[in-house]
Parts: C-alpha cells; structure tokens; sequence
C-alpha cells in the first residue's frame, strides 16, 4: 500500500513550518512522526496535496518542570518520554502511557503531540492527558492560544486546531508525589485498547469507550463524595457510548471500563 | 525528490516519487531485499530496520523522512568476512526461525533491543520483540536466541 501522490516539504524552523500552513493548511497535512497519519495516507482515509514534515524541529523536543507545570514539547517521543527523568517524577502517569503506546519500534517514531492532534478516542494519550487536567498550546498565524484538554477532543479524529495551526506544547500541572494508575485491555499487546482507564489526581480519563476520550464523571463525583473505591469504579461507564463490535461488544467494553477503573483506583491509592 | 541515505555505510542517492516509503526505497532502490513486506499496517515488524540505531517499521517511514540519515538493514549485520553477527548466529543455533519471513524484523528488533538491554530477561525479550509476530515458532526459540546472543545461559 502507498500514499496517494502528495508534495513533501521539510520544515526547518516552527516559524516555516507555520509559514507553510498559512499559505497551504486547507491543503496540507502536518507530518510528525507519521505513525498515525502515514497508515491512514496508505489505507487511503487522508489524501492530502501536501506533506509539511516538521520531524526535524528538535525545538520541540524537550520535557521542562517550569514552576509547578511540567512542559512538553510536541514532538517529544515515546521511547523518549518514557525515560524522561522530569516527567518520571513530575508526570509519572504520562511517562508509564507513553511506555504503553504501541510498541517499541512505534514508540521510536511516534510522538505525543501527533497523537493528540489525531484525536483518536482509542488511543492512550488522549485519555491520560484528560486525567492529567493538561493544556495543549497552539501556535497560529494569531500568535499563541491554549486550549483546556478538556476542550480538545472535539469529535472522532476531530480537534478545534485551524487548518494553519500547530501543536507546540502540552503543559500539565505538576503530579509530584500524587497517585496514578492506568490500566488497558488489548488482544495482542501491540493493538489500541478495547478500553482503558488513566487515573491522576482523583480524575478518571476513559480509552475507547466513545467517539472521543471521556472523563468518567460520574466515577469522579462519586469519589469525591467520598464513596469507596469499588463503589466508584462500579459507575465508570455511565453516560459512555463505546463502539459496538463483533470482537468487543458495547457492553463488553463497559464491563472492561468498571474492572479497569476498580483496578487503576487501586493502583493510585497505593502509588 | 532526492532522497540520500547512507544504508549500511553505502551512500545511496536516488531521485524518487515524494511518496516512496523507506522499505520500498531500500527495496527497490539500494537493492536490498532481506527487508520484508508483510502485513503493510505497522503491525508484524517484518520490514524493522535501524534508522540512526533505532528500531523502527519502514513501512510506515517515508524514504523522504529518512533523507540525511543512516539506516542499517539485515544484510548490514554480517563482517565483511560473512561472519555472522551474534544475534544471527544466535537465531540459528537456537533454530528461532522455521519459514524465515519474519526473520529479518525479529533480527533487527533483537539488535534494537539488546542496544538498551544488554542482559535482558525471557520476560523482557518477550515484551522488547511485542511489535514482531511470527507465525511458526510460537516465539519460544526466538526469546531462547535473543537470551544466547547476550551471552547468557539459555534456561529452557
């Protein structure tokens, strides 16, 4: 399988980068690490006229503990983040997912602003980065903007990103000390969850069980009025829509949802 | 465009179409054909390679993402004198292959893998090689030669 024919350009800096999409964005696709828009290029689902690669912008490879934020630059790496002593001590929960994404060889490419910006519900980052109360920043022809996660994930691989917008940045509030657990059923190790469960600091972020990730609020309240853990997890599918498939029936994932959030609880209140 | 990679110390410098991806490009273009196609989707490992060391899936690399850099494929591994790398050596006394076809990507990944864990336990390898199927062995041998080609006892 090989792309449809598109124009490949290299960025060297953000401000050509952001320089390429203001003239082309309607047009274009921004190529990170690829290893979610390549496969959809090759199944032919996106068939952009333009490629503007920005791989090689090593300025936004960085993990930096600025205050009480944990900054991430977008282009930081899996196998990267999972290693990453900062975000180990700082945003332990981020760290452990991006060790879970796929599998080593994607881990080596992949990156999490990508991830983020293809707005996957079946994918683990955007669920973490839910539970982690993080905010995603946006570089434009306007300038800067920050966009809430929880404002993000707009619909099924849909973001309020403009056309000539890039992901710089995502910034989180600093977990230091704080419990987290994740948790995520899979058929073969490598596949995207049939559903998964990221917990950090009392909020409870969903893999998979709708068309975008979800919080699990209802979960969360029940904590916060100081249910037990059991209790809690027993209503983490509520308000959920999961996809209803032959290998994972909509009520399978939701029976996965209440035994992965039982278990990630669990996980938090020990770590 | 003109894509340059230097495949196993060899610059290769071809003009191709924008939308080559690197497994067609090493391939098709430097004439290397121990890489295979398998699945296409990013999930057997067949066509793993290094890209500056690192394992990655060149299915799913464009040969233009990997202009400038260096690549190592399984026919990179041998000594100029056709001895066998370790791990190679390792995959066939311990018979961790039956067809071969996934053999390349297991290979490579087990390179990869034992870069960042030189001693790594049966569990590891069978974590560090979870983006390599094989659809003979059922991985046991495999694990055993991964185990034998960082030199340590093999305990069945």
């Amino acid at each position: 399988m090989i792309p449809a024919s598109f124009q490949y350009t290299r960025a060297s800096t953000v401000d050509e980068a952001l320089a390429f999409l203001a003239s082309h964005g309607d047009e274009a696709k921004v190529l990170a690490g690829g290893h979610s828009l390549l496969p959809l290029m090759k199944l032919r689902l996106a068939t952009p006229e333009y490629l503007v690669d920005i791989g090689p912008l090593d300025e936004l490879r960085y993990v930096r503990l600025e205050g009480d934020e944990v900054a991430i630059g977008a282009l930081s790496r899996y196998s990267a983040l999972v290693q990453d002593p900062v975000l180990r001590e700082h945003a332990p929960l981020l760290a452990h997912v991006s060790g879970e994404v796929g599998d080593r060889q994607v881990r080596h490419r992949g990156t999490i602003g990508g991830s983020l910006v293809h707005a996957d519900a079946a994918a683990d980052l955007p669920a973490a980065v839910l539970a982690s109360d993080a905010v995603l920043v946006a570089r434009g022809p306007e300038g800067e903007r920050r966009i809430p996660a929880a404002e993000f994930f707009l619909g099924p691989f849909t973001t309020p990103l403009e056309p000539a917008e890039l992901l710089t940045e995502i910034r989180l509030p600093a977990q230091t000390g704080q419990g987290w657990g994740f948790q995520k059923f899979t058929r073969r190790s490598l596949d995207w969850a049939m559903a998964g469960v990221a917990v950090a600091g009392g909020r409870v972020g969903l893999v998979n069980l709708g068309g975008v990730p979800l919080r699990a609020m209802a979960t969360e309240e029940a904590l916060a009025a100081g249910a037990s853990i059991e209790d809690a997890a027993a209503l983490a599918a509520e308000g959920t829509n999961p996809p209803d498939e032959p290998h994972a029936t909509a009520a399978y994932r939701r029976h996965l949802a209440r035994v992965l959030t039982r278990r990630a609880l669990q996980a938090a209140s020990r770590s | 465009m003109k894509v340059s990679i230097e495949v196993n110390g060899r610059p290769v410098t071809e003009e191709v179409p924008d939308r080559t991806l690197l497994v067609h490009f090493l391939r098709d273009t430097a004439g290397l054909t121990g890489t295979n196609i398998g699945c296409d989707t990013t999930s057997c490992g067949a066509c793993t390679v290094l890209l500056d060391g690192e394992s990655v899936k060149s299915c799913t690399v464009l040969a233009a993402q990997a202009d400038g850099h260096a690549v190592t494929t399984v026919e990179g591994l041998a000594g100029a004198d056709g001895s066998l790398h370790p791990v190679q050596r390792a995959f066939r006394e311990q018979h961790g292959l039956q067809c071969g076809f996934c053999t390349p990507g297991m290979i490579m990944a087990s390179v990869s893998l034992l870069a960042d864990n030189p001693k790594p336990t049966r569990d590891e390898v069978r974590a560090g090689l979870e983006g390599n199927l094989c659809r003979c062995t059922g991985y046991h041998n495999i694990v055993s030669a991964v185990i034998d080609a960082s030199g340590q006892e093999v305990d069945r």
